[in-house]
């Protein structure tokens, strides 16, 4: 893990189930990025995976399905936790998962954290594969990546309102066209 | 890593700029008032499912590319979220519907990588010679409809004909012949059924006679040579910027196969070779792809002498916490059904953590982010798509080629529609 100490704007290093995390500053993210791939030859960026924390951890702790107000499988409260899990930072997350594509190969994860609505920067200079998956983390979360020339929506239609994928979207929550309430 | 020395596809970079799939027609070498904008799909035959392109056309040349996705979108990762980690295995081999068992593989692997369970060795390698057989099932998929398009109709039928003998395989194995859901947390579904061993034996024996004929029919053919030799170039260096993996990426001479660089299953106990071809065209990647065949042949070989000394063993891993009791036991055994009951009811519990998985899918890179807050539910599953990725090389392999070579070149990514859509 010590490895990555020269990497800038690191604020937090941690491994768990054997893959490496490093929590960059938002600000820094370029830098970092730059860093990695040419000083430590990531050169193959495998994703851009966000997520989002919006009531992570909320609700009753329950040793069953179920609250105490009724048994609801779609409510996030309900999930028979065994624990309350760790608050995290922020609501947002993604996560850069870098491979190093050689002889000594290695993964390592970047992640920033992001409250709605705050800007990033694009990594698309860093590697240009990360175009699309810039604007799949658009579409789906509504991220602004800054420096990104085509952030447009990739897997919704281009006049589709909200960003499915966030928490306080709703499964089946999307118009029906001459259903009764048109 | 060593590269071929041969890999000097074309000098510097091609990839588009400042948007790396878009590319833009340039004043310099069209005429803008000759360009003609057509629309390739979502509804072409030949384009693997529903891809639009958007190409701008110089008489017969292509000026200008732009390929729209999201046609097949259908919010996989979304249903996954509300399904426990039990259902929601299902999900994982209907997105990229050619190569589903290695999905649902992947999403399994994920899995048992947070909860940190053991899997039993006659598990792993059937996994293993389910995941090299999805691996010829996909190929063959690939080799069919890419011949066919390119005129070789008869091919096809060739291909297809091997590909239902695997899909007889896998109806034997787990009784479905696709999205078989055969692979389950812990080990698989059901133990292999007595004969299994010997119909794949016979197939083993098959497949490389079959994968000559092919390359007979196709290797000997002027048509094919001239359409496939020097079309759709892509240079190492901008397949590794594009993060181009699997045959996309061994074509352009990067010696890269995830399942010999960082082994997972049991790939570093069984011996195969990487093909790995400089040209970084159409035709090079069709070598891979018929070479990959072989090899997978000789690892399910491999692998069935493994199944033989394994049998009778335990194919699922024993943890009455995540795994189905043994259904004669339900009858006779109060805790046992106790597990049974909660398992499909709530489902099984995963500890709080974040993990990111890849496989050498039929298609490269297959990766895997999940996301667990300890509950009975994924709190977040993102799947690293190689079609998605392999898309976004269009803008980069069809510069300066004529419309029918826009149709080799587009095939040649192996794109599942499903995958890159999800």
């Amino acid at each position: 893990m010590s490895d990555y100490a020269g990497v800038p704007g690191v604020v937090e290093t941690r491994e768990s189930f054997g893959e490496v995390t490093l929590v960059v500053d938002p600000a820094r993210l370029i830098e970092a990025c730059t860093v990695l791939r040419d000083d430590h030859g990531f050169n193959f960026l495998a994703d851009i995976a966000p997520a989002d924390y919006l009531g992570w951890g909320e609700g009753p702790v329950a040793g069953y399905i179920g609250t105490a107000g009724g048994r609801d499988l779609n409510d996030p409260g309900s999930r028979g936790l065994a624990r309350v899990p760790d608050p995290k930072p922020k609501r947002f997350s993604i996560s850069y998962h870098l491979l190093r594509v050689s002889d000594d190969p290695a993964r390592v994860r970047i992640q920033i954290w992001l409250e709605d609505g705050e800007p990033v920067a694009s990594v698309l200079p860093v590697w240009p594969a990360a175009d699309w998956f810039e604007r799949e983390a658009f579409d789906m979360f509504g991220f602004r990546f800054e420096g990104h020339d085509n952030l447009v929506r990739i897997l919704m239609p281009e006049d589709w309102e909200g960003h499915p994928l966030r928490k306080d979207y709703p499964l089946g929550g999307e118009p029906v066209r001459f259903s009764d309430e048109d | 890593m060593s590269t071929l020395p041969s890999t000097r596809v074309y000098e510097g970079t091609r990839i588009p700029s400042p948007v790396p799939t878009i590319l833009e027609v340039d004043p310099e070498k069209h005429r803008l008032e000759d360009i003609l904008r057509v629309n390739f799909g979502p509804n072409h035959p030949s384009t693997h499912g529903v891809l639009r392109l958007v190409v701008d056309l110089d008489g017969e040349t292509v000026a200008g590319i732009r390929a729209v996705i999201g046609y097949l979108h259908t919010g996989f990762e979304k249903n996954m979220e509300h399904k426990s980690w039990w259902k929601s295995v299902t999900y994982a081999p209907r997105m990229d519907y050619v190569a589903f068992h290695a999905n649902e593989l992947l999403y399994v692997l994920a899995i048992e990588k947070l909860l940190g369970i053991e899997v039993p060795p006659r598990a792993v390698w059937a996994r293993m010679a389910m995941a090299e057989l999805n691996r010829i099932h996909s190929h063959l998929v690939w080799l069919g409809t890419s011949a066919l398009e390119l005129g070789a109709i008869s091919l096809f039928w060739y291909c297809f004909d091997d590909r239902d003998a695997i899909l007889d395989l896998f109806e034997m194995a787990g009784g479905t012949r696709m999205h078989t859901r055969y692979v389950q947390v812990g080990g698989i579904a059901e133990d292999l059924p007595p004969g299994f061993v010997a119909e794949a034996r016979k197939f083993c024996a098959q497949m490389p006679k079959s994968v000559d004929e092919y390359e007979a029919i196709l290797d000997r053919n002027a048509i094919w040579l001239e359409r496939t030799k020097g079309v759709g170039l892509l240079s190492a260096d901008d397949a590794l910027a594009l993060a181009q993996s699997g045959p996309m990426l061994r074509s352009t001479g990067v010696d890269w196969d995830l399942r010999r660089n960082t082994p997972y299953l049991a790939y570093d106990e069984v011996e195969f070779d990487v093909p790995v071809y400089g040209g970084g065209d159409v035709y090079d990647r069709y070598r891979v792809h018929m070479d990959e065949m072989r090899e997978s042949v000789r690892i399910i070989d491999q692998c069935l002498d493994k199944l033989e000394t394994t049998e009778g063993m335990p194919w699922i891993a024993d943890d009455r916490k995540v795994v189905l009791p043994p259904r004669h036991e339900l009858h006779t055994s109060m805790e046992s059904l106790i597990h049974h009951f909660k398992i499909v009811t709530e489902g099984f519990t995963v500890p709080e953590g974040e993990v990111y998985v890849a496989i050498e899918s039929p298609r490269g890179e297959a990766g895997c982010y999940l996301v667990s807050d300890g509950g009975a539910r994924p709190w977040r599953v993102k799947f690293r798509a190689p079609s998605f990725a392999a898309l976004q090389a269009t803008a980069t392999i069809v510069q300066g080629l004529l419309v029918a070579d826009l149709i080799a070149a587009g095939g040649s990514l192996d794109p599942v529609m499903g995958d890159a859509d999800r």
